[in-house]
Formats: structure tokens, C-alpha cells, sequence
């Protein structure tokens, strides 16, 4: 068995124990890598070749020899009798939307292709301090804006381990593919509108969007300020919580990550669930989305194999004693996608403005005449068309003269969202719940190709993710079946503001509960390149 | 339903924006705003009640969660030239731009 197989806490105990090397750890890593992803992303990738149809592509950038040194310094700490930490040896991936020094840091775009990080984010570097090996940069969507990973600059883009005619999800599409395809046995994503969660449905891994704050966002190339939460991608619960517990924590560069102080995330892992209170809501169990011939919304039932997943997870945890709460009602959150539409696109318009050719990054290599034209031609090459399409977007509705009906409006709609979780988790309220269990997921993941360019139903990929990031609290995503095709299912738990420890205790009951289940048993597609 | 974002508006967002689009790549943007549009057009049916505050962000900042103000320190940056060394066009640890358009005063 390799060792890309076992658990990341297994891994780093035994490398702590020096019973394993963590340079040993690495090169199961880089055969791992050699056998399943193929070549990485590039900005000139020619022709797209029957063999790159087979195989992962999660990586823009691997660091090998920086890895190696990294492996090297853990072996050595241990062979002097230090403890290199709680990640000793175990050997990440970072989404390329992270900062990292000396390393490219590309957002997954031409603007930033020539770009080398002067400085380390904040979560990058705690899991590096706590002995995190990192192998690479791996694979979004152009600066997180997508939910399948195929906008990328960095082509072949990341397809999906378990099926490689489909999407892995997005904008963490690499994070999550890399972690099923046991590329890394963690990887640190960001979630701005589900960014994590909907590529761990589809991808059938752990994914956590913590509370907004709870992890620092410096060093994060930003998308929306109010939304993103950098957060980890797992193989399982227990390896989300360990991730969480290095990753969190207040930060002086980054006056939004909260002072709280950090639970022991690991000690939830032994709780049982007896007693809790866990919601399910109807508004979750159907999908809305506007018909754009006539402008109304039209209602959709979820598929029946996404909903017998949710009633399972539910049936599952009542064996095991928590109390499900019927009827939650969350009637503002179909909301959510259009207030996005909003709040999003401002927030990266304002964001991407300092792209520009000037400090750093791509400068067109064309004739200009005066500053305006080079901006002009600079921005035309360098962005891809979604982050142009958000710009263009972020700026009307943000114009005098419209704001009040749109960017106005939509911060209050929020409140609005906000009011619903607030409600629902009240603990002298109607519902007192200690959890929300919802599909991650309108589907399971897509084929290439299918969504990508409507950008309007391409984002509604995210309608059931978005809510928690309009509220800020917590959510995570956890595998809850595979479908007839093959696929993964995702299941949500959202929980109050700082509660992610009631996340790891739920999804590791769940996982205990559903551990010889025979779709456990099934293994992604390109698998069959390792047995 | 006639399109919110018409080919005049586009031209003066793409303007603003500092863009420059074949017509194909226009054609693409503009239907994709004005679809956009259509669903944000959903928050209108919203009941707003007078009391309904904007959040610019989900979680309250209290005291509790939030660092206190500190003294505002001068902390200088390590490796300056490093930073600088990633500009297209560096002179003199200037960052060089072409002429900025102007208008002399009378």
C-alpha cells in the first residue's frame, strides 16, 4: 500500500516517531504524481492529446527541489530529537491562488504567469512551520472565478480522478482532485462561494469552508474581501481537523482574522452525536434557477440519488442518537446566487484593478502610445474572459446611478441569508440547531464542456454552498454516497459562527457510521494507473 | 425582454474598465451580463423591511473576535529590491510607465 493511501495523521506520526522517513513519504508522493497527473497546466499547450484526456492534471507548478529540502530538514529535526510538528513529513498541495516565496504564483492566469511571490501566506506558512511537506501549486479556476476549473490560463485543465471526462469542480478543482488521486495527501483551498466544498462533493473528498476569519487571509490573492476563507481539503474528517487546527489562528497582518482562540479540533473527533440537533431544511431539497427566456424562477427537484444521500446521512446519525429537525425553513436562501452575482462581482472588479502592468506581473509586449493604451492592451492579453466578465459586471452594479437597486440592495438581501442560519441555530429559538445537513451539490459533477461559457449556470453549481458564505459561518462537505454513474455525491453540514469543531464531530460520526458501506469501497478512475 | 446592458452602455463599461474586445468576445460578454442580470433582477421581489441593515460581512466584528487597535509602527520591508525587481520597467528603483495623457492648464 502506498503510503499516499493512509491517513495524513498516521503519516506524520510515524515520520514524528522517526518510524518513517519523510523524504521516503515524498518520493511515494512524486510516483504517485508521475503516474496519475500527467503534465501539468501550461500557457502554451498546444494539442490536447487522447493520453491528456486520461490523466489528472492538478499541478501549474511542482517545487520538487524545495520539497526535497523541506523533507530533508523534517528528517534531520527528528534524527536530533525535535518534534518537526503535528504535519512532520506529510506532503501537501497549495491552490496557485496562494502566495508562496520564491515560488510562481499564478492565480491561474497570463497576468500573473511571470510572477514570483516576494512572501509567504499566513495558513501556507503554519502548515509548512508544523512540518507540512509542499510538493506544488496546483490548478483553479483564473482567479478562482469558475466552478469547474476549465477557465484556467493553464491548460490541460484539472479533470476529475474519478471520471476523466468530467470536471473536478471548482475554482479548488486541482486541490480536490490532487487529494483524491492521493497526489498529496492534503491541500489548502480557498472558498469564496463553495469553491471548496462543490470540488470535494465532486471530487469525493473532505472540504471545509471555515467562519469568515477563522483562517487568515494574508498572502491570498483576493477575489471577493467580505467571502473568502482560505480551507482544507481532506481525505477524510479527522485529516480536515488536524489541517484546520494548524492553519487557524489570529494573524497581525490580517486585521479580519479573528482573536478567538483556537479549539482543540482533534478531541471533537471523540465525541459521539447523541443529543444533537441536526436540521433539514426543504429549502435546500429543491433547486431554483430563473428562466432566462422569461425571467422567472422555475423550481426543480433535486435527483433522487442527491436526496436519498441527505436522508441516509440523516438516518445514519439518528441510529447514533442526534435528534433531526424536520421542516427547517430557510426561505431567503435561493437568494443567494443572485445577491452573489452582486456582491462578488464588485468585490473583484475593485480586487482586479490592481492588475495593470506596472508593479509586477504581465506587461503587453505591443506598441502603446501613452500609459491608458498599455493598461488597455496589457489587461485585453492578460486577463482570460472571466475576469473581465466580473469586472465589467462589479463596475455597473456598482455605478452611482444603479448601486441602490443592486449593490445596496444585495448587502441587505445578505442580512437577510444571515437571518435565516441565526435563526435556525438560535439556541433559545424555534429549531436550536447544532447543524444543518444539506446536499453540497444541485448534481454531481458535470462533463467538460457542458457548463463552461454559460456563466449563468455555471454559477448556479453553487446555490446550495454560497448561503454560508454570505453568513460567514462555517460549512463543510463530506463524501455521502457515489452515484449510478460513478460519481461522487456530497453532503453539507453548516454549523453556527467558530462552531467547526460540531463539524468534525458530525462528519466523523457519519464516516464511522458509514465506514463499510459498499460505496466506500470504490475507487477513482485512475486508480488503475497505480494498481 | 430588451437588454439592460445595451451595445452603447458595453462600450462605455469596456471603456471605463480599460478593455479592448474583438466583436466576438463582445458579443459573448454583453449576453453573458445581461443573462447575469435576469437572475439578479430576483432581488427586486425581495420584501425589504425598513429595518433590513446592508452587511458588508457575514460574522459580526465584536471585541471578542477582533484584534484591538495598535500603535501605528513603522516596520520596514525586508527585501525591497526583491519586490521591485518584479516590475516590467524599474529605473533607478523608479517603476517606469509611458506618458500619462494629460491636458496642460491655460
Amino acid at each position: 500500500m502506498s503510503l499516499m493511501d493512509k491517513t495524513a495523521r498516521n503519516v506524520a506520526e510515524k515520520v514524528r516517531r522517526g518510524e518513517l522517513s519523510a523524504v521516503t513519504v515524498l518520493e511515494d508522493a512524486f510516483e504517485r504524481i508521475s503516474a496519475v497527473d500527467g503534465r501539468p497546466g501550461a500557457l502554451d499547450y498546444g494539442e490536447i492529446s487522447d493520453e491528456d484526456k486520461s490523466k489528472v492534471h492538478a499541478f501549474i507548478t511542482l517545487t520538487k527541489d524545495r520539497a526535497y529540502q523541506q523533507a530533508q530538514d523534517v528528517d534531520r529535526s527528528v534524527s536530533e530529537g525535535e518534534d518537526p510538528g503535528p504535519l512532520a513529513g506529510v506532503p501537501i498541495t497549495v491552490k496557485d491562488i496562494f502566495c508562496i516565496k520564491g515560488t510562481p504564483s499564478t492565480a491561474a492566469s497570463r497576468i500573473l504567469a511571470n510572477f514570483v511571490a516576494p512572501y509567504t501566506a499566513t495558513p501556507v506558512e503554519r502548515l509548512e512551520a508544523a512540518g507540512a511537506i509542499t510538493l506544488g501549486k496546483v490548478n483553479l479556476d483564473e482567479f478562482t472565478y469558475g466552478s469547474s476549473s476549465e477557465s484556467s490560463a493553464f491548460q490541460p485543465a484539472t479533470r476529475n480522478p474519478w471520471h476523466t471526462d468530467y470536471v473536478p469542480g471548482g475554482s479548488s478543482g486541482g486541490s480536490a482532485a490532487a487529494v483524491a488521486a492521493g497526489e498529496g495527501l492534503l491541500s489548502i483551498g480557498t472558498d469564496t462561494g463553495g469553491s471548496i466544498r462543490q470540488p470535494a462533493a465532486f471530487c469525493g473528498v473532505v472540504g471545509l469552508k471555515p467562519t469568515y476569519g477563522r483562517v487568515s487571509r494574508y498572502g491570498l490573492i483576493a477575489f471577493g474581501s467580505s467571502l473568502d476563507c482560505p480551507g482544507p481539503v481532506a481525505r477524510n474528517v479527522g485529516d480536515a481537523a488536524l489541517m484546520l487546527s494548524v492553519m487557524a489562528g489570529e494573524d497581525r497582518r490580517d486585521s479580519t482574522a479573528a482573536t478567538l482562540p483556537v479549539p482543540d479540533y482533534l478531541s471533537s473527533l471523540d465525541k459521539d452525536v447523541r443529543g444533537l440537533r441536526i436540521g433539514i431544511s426543504p429549502d435546500y431539497m429543491r433547486i431554483p434557477y430563473p428562466d432566462l427566456q422569461t425571467g422567472e424562477v422555475v423550481v426543480a427537484d433535486l435527483p433522487k440519488e442527491i436526496r436519498d444521500a441527505i436522508l441516509n446521512a440523516a438516518q445514519a446519525l439518528a441510529d447514533q442518537g442526534a435528534e433531526i429537525v424536520e421542516n427547517v425553513p430557510m426561505p431567503n436562501m435561493s437568494y443567494g446566487i443572485p445577491t452573489y452575482f452582486v456582491i462578488s462581482r464588485v468585490e473583484a472588479a475593485s480586487n482586479l484593478h490592481r492588475f495593470d502592468g506596472v508593479k509586477y506581473g504581465y506587461r503587453t509586449q505591443s506598441e502603446f502610445s501613452d500609459l491608458r493604451e498599455m493598461y488597455r492592451k496589457t489587461r485585453a492579453e492578460g486577463f482570460g474572459l472571466q475576469p473581465k466578465l466580473r469586472i465589467l459586471m462589479g463596475m455597473y452594479v456598482s455605478a452611482a446611478q444603479y448601486s441602490e437597486q443592486y449593490y445596496q440592495r444585495a448587502l441587505k438581501v445578505r442580512s437577510k441569508i444571515r437571518s435565516d442560519f441565526e435563526a435556525a441555530f438560535d439556541p433559545q429559538g424555534a429549531y436550536r440547531l447544532d447543524a444543518l445537513l444539506t446536499p453540497t451539490t444541485p448534481t454531481t459533477a458535470f462533463k467538460l464542456g457542458d457548463v463552461y461559457g454559460d456563466t449563468v449556470l455555471m454559477q448556479y453549481a453553487d446555490q446550495l454552498t454560497v448561503p454560508a458564505n454570505h453568513a460567514g459561518i462555517p460549512a463543510i462537505s463530506i463524501p455521502g454516497g457515489i452515484s449510478s454513474e460513478g460519481l461522487p455525491i456530497g453532503i453539507q453540514f453548516q454549523a453556527p459562527d467558530y462552531r467547526e469543531d460540531t463539524l468534525f464531530q458530525v462528519g466523523n460520526a457519519f464516516e464511522q457510521a458509514t465506514d463499510d458501506a459498499d460505496w466506500r469501497k470504490i475507487k477513482p478512475q485512475v486508480m488503475k494507473f497505480v494498481e | 425582454m430588451t437588454d439592460e446592458i445595451t451595445p452603447e452602455l458595453f462600450e462605455h463599461l469596456v471603456d471605463l474598465a480599460a478593455f479592448a474586445f474583438d466583436p466576438k468576445e463582445a458579443k459573448y460578454l454583453r449576453r453573458e451580463l445581461n443573462n447575469q442580470l435576469k437572475a439578479i433582477h430576483q432581488l427586486a421581489a425581495v420584501p425589504l423591511e425598513e429595518d433590513v441593515p446592508p452587511a458588508s460581512h457575514g460574522v459580526p466584528y465584536t471585541d471578542q473576535n477582533s484584534p484591538s487597535l495598535r500603535e501605528d509602527l513603522w516596520v520596514p520591508c525586508d527585501n525591497p529590491d526583491e519586490i521591485l525587481a518584479q516590475a516590467p520597467q524599474v529605473e533607478d528603483r523608479y517603476f517606469i510607465v509611458p506618458d500619462i495623457p494629460h491636458t496642460e492648464l491655460e
